[in-house]
């Protein structure tokens, strides 16, 4: 007995609607959040993410109706993140129907506002989401970049995610900007790195684009494999993916 | 047909109740989130959500009268049912971290950390009920989704009365076992979340409402 590997789909939303970049530049549109998020709930995905990829003053109320709908008729636990700055922001989207909280930048920014989650809500609800990239300049090979991919910084990856788990994140969803949106399979050398250290489960992100990417990670370390455009696109829906992993003797539910 | 059951999902200001009031739409109730005394004592069923700290989810418990609530319902035979912190609080005392608080003292025994090296022990996982449980009617073969750090790891009530039922308690494992379930007469608990366990979930809740 022991916890099945997580399959999450993830929905890049923006002014309420799905979209994808291509390494997370070029978006385009690629549907209604909530008939995607039902989509996948049929499929038999384990748990749903949002990411507000434009959250802007204007996008927040929209984003709050998507996850209030999708709370409404997906029964499966929902993450959202993308511009959470505040134990505010966390508890307004908590009250909508979300179960985790994605931060990031704003993480970065001020530490401390993975403390302030942590102990107002709970480690388990505070998700640190970190868009890694590989310095050679930086100890463990790999620094972290803030806004979507578009700022590097000098903060080791690593060292960042140790910090964050001592603060009281309760999960890591660790993507690789490198390998996002090349559908190349994931950065295994990056999920190894982060298992390594971590004492939360370890969502690995970036790159799926065939069944045959999806083992690797777990085998890798991950407890959990996110992906998006590949589902979005209809090009696999999660039951294939589900039996790859099977396939794999990897446990799914 | 008989009439949908009413459900109070008690409103104490815990997490996301939002999700455990739709689930229970989902799988027939009639559903109301409240905390006023009338509403609670009068429902079929009290659902008691709970996401948090162990101590905190106590005093936010208390700051509505909820242990009372609870108390009487319990005492006049009226189902409750407690889910995550929901169920932990039902014991005598949680221990996270060395801060010791006191429960509703249901049950006997201490919420203690899990000894997993992973934790929040966090995903769908396994559970061990025994033949017997109504909750896991034909669920036997189902996966339920776990998010928690902390859990009862004994089971240590001991009913000596013949003619009172003993207890169905329901076991899963992560870094060792842990009560995942308990039905006692009108008060059950899971230490999972039904609302968020998918189908398996919603056919959880509708066995229970079945009970009311």
């Amino acid at each position: 007995m022991s916890v099945a590997v997580r399959v999450i789909p993830c929905l890049d939303v923006a002014a309420g609607r799905v979209v994808k970049g291509v390494n997370f530049l070029n978006l385009r549109d690629a549907g209604d959040p909530i008939e995607l998020a039902r989509r996948y709930y049929e499929q038999g995905a384990d748990e749903i993410t949002f990411l507000d990829v434009k959250a802007t003053v204007d996008n927040r109320d929209t984003m709050f109706d998507v996850v209030q709908a999708t709370a409404e008729q997906v029964f499966i636990p929902l993450t959202v993140g993308g511009g959470v700055r505040s134990g505010e922001d966390v508890a307004k989207l908590l009250a909508h129907g979300a179960d985790k909280i994605g931060v990031n930048s704003a993480a970065i920014a001020r530490p401390g506002l993975i403390d302030e989650i942590a102990d107002r809500f709970g480690a388990q609800v505070c998700v640190l989401s970190l868009d890694v990239t590989r310095d050679a300049s930086a100890e463990s090979g790999f620094v972290v970049t803030t806004h979507g991919g578009r700022t590097r910084t000098s903060i080791d990856a690593l060292a960042w995610a140790r910090e964050a788990m001592e603060r009281g994140a309760g999960e890591l969803l660790v993507n690789s900007i490198d390998a996002d949106g090349t559908k190349a399979g994931f950065d295994t050398e990056l999920i190894a790195a982060m298992h390594e250290i971590a004492v939360v489960p370890v969502i690995a992100s970036g790159g799926a684009g065939a069944l045959e990417h999806f083992a690797p990670a777990i085998g890798a370390g991950a407890d959990a494999v996110l992906a998006a455009s590949v589902f979005h696109n209809a090009e696999l829906t999660v039951g294939q993916v589900k039996d790859a992993l099977r396939a794999e003797g990897v446990m799914v539910r | 047909m008989s009439e949908r059951p009413s459900v109070v999902v008690l409103d104490y200001g815990s997490g996301n109740i939002h999700s455990a009031a739709k689930a229970l739409e989902a799988a027939g109730a009639r559903v109301e989130v409240s905390a006023d005394r009338a509403r609670v004592r009068e429902a079929d069923g009290l659902l008691v959500p709970g996401v948090g700290a162990f101590g905190a989810v106590m005093t936010a418990l208390r700051a509505v009268g909820g242990d009372e609530m609870i108390d009487r319902r319990l005492a006049g035979g009226r189902p409750v049912l407690g889910i995550c912190v929901g169920m932990q609080v039902l014991f005598e005392r949680g221990d996270e971290r060395g801060v010791v608080s006191e429960g509703l003292g249901q049950w006997p025994g201490t919420v203690s950390e899990l000894d997993a090296p992973v934790l929040p022990h966090m995903g769908w996982n396994t559970v061990d009920a025994p033949a017997d449980s109504r909750l896991f009617a034909s669920l036997h073969d189902e996966r339920f989704y776990f998010v928690h750090s902390y859990a009862a790891r004994d089971w240590t009530l001991e009913i000596t009365n013949p003619k009172i039922p003993a207890p169905a308690v329901t076991w899963a494992d992560h870094g060792g076992r842990f009560v995942a379930a308990v039905e006692n007469g009108p008060l059950s608990a899971t230490q999972f979340h039904p609302e968020k366990s998918g189908e398996a979930g919603l056919r959880l809740l509708g066995n229970w409402l079945s009970t009311l």
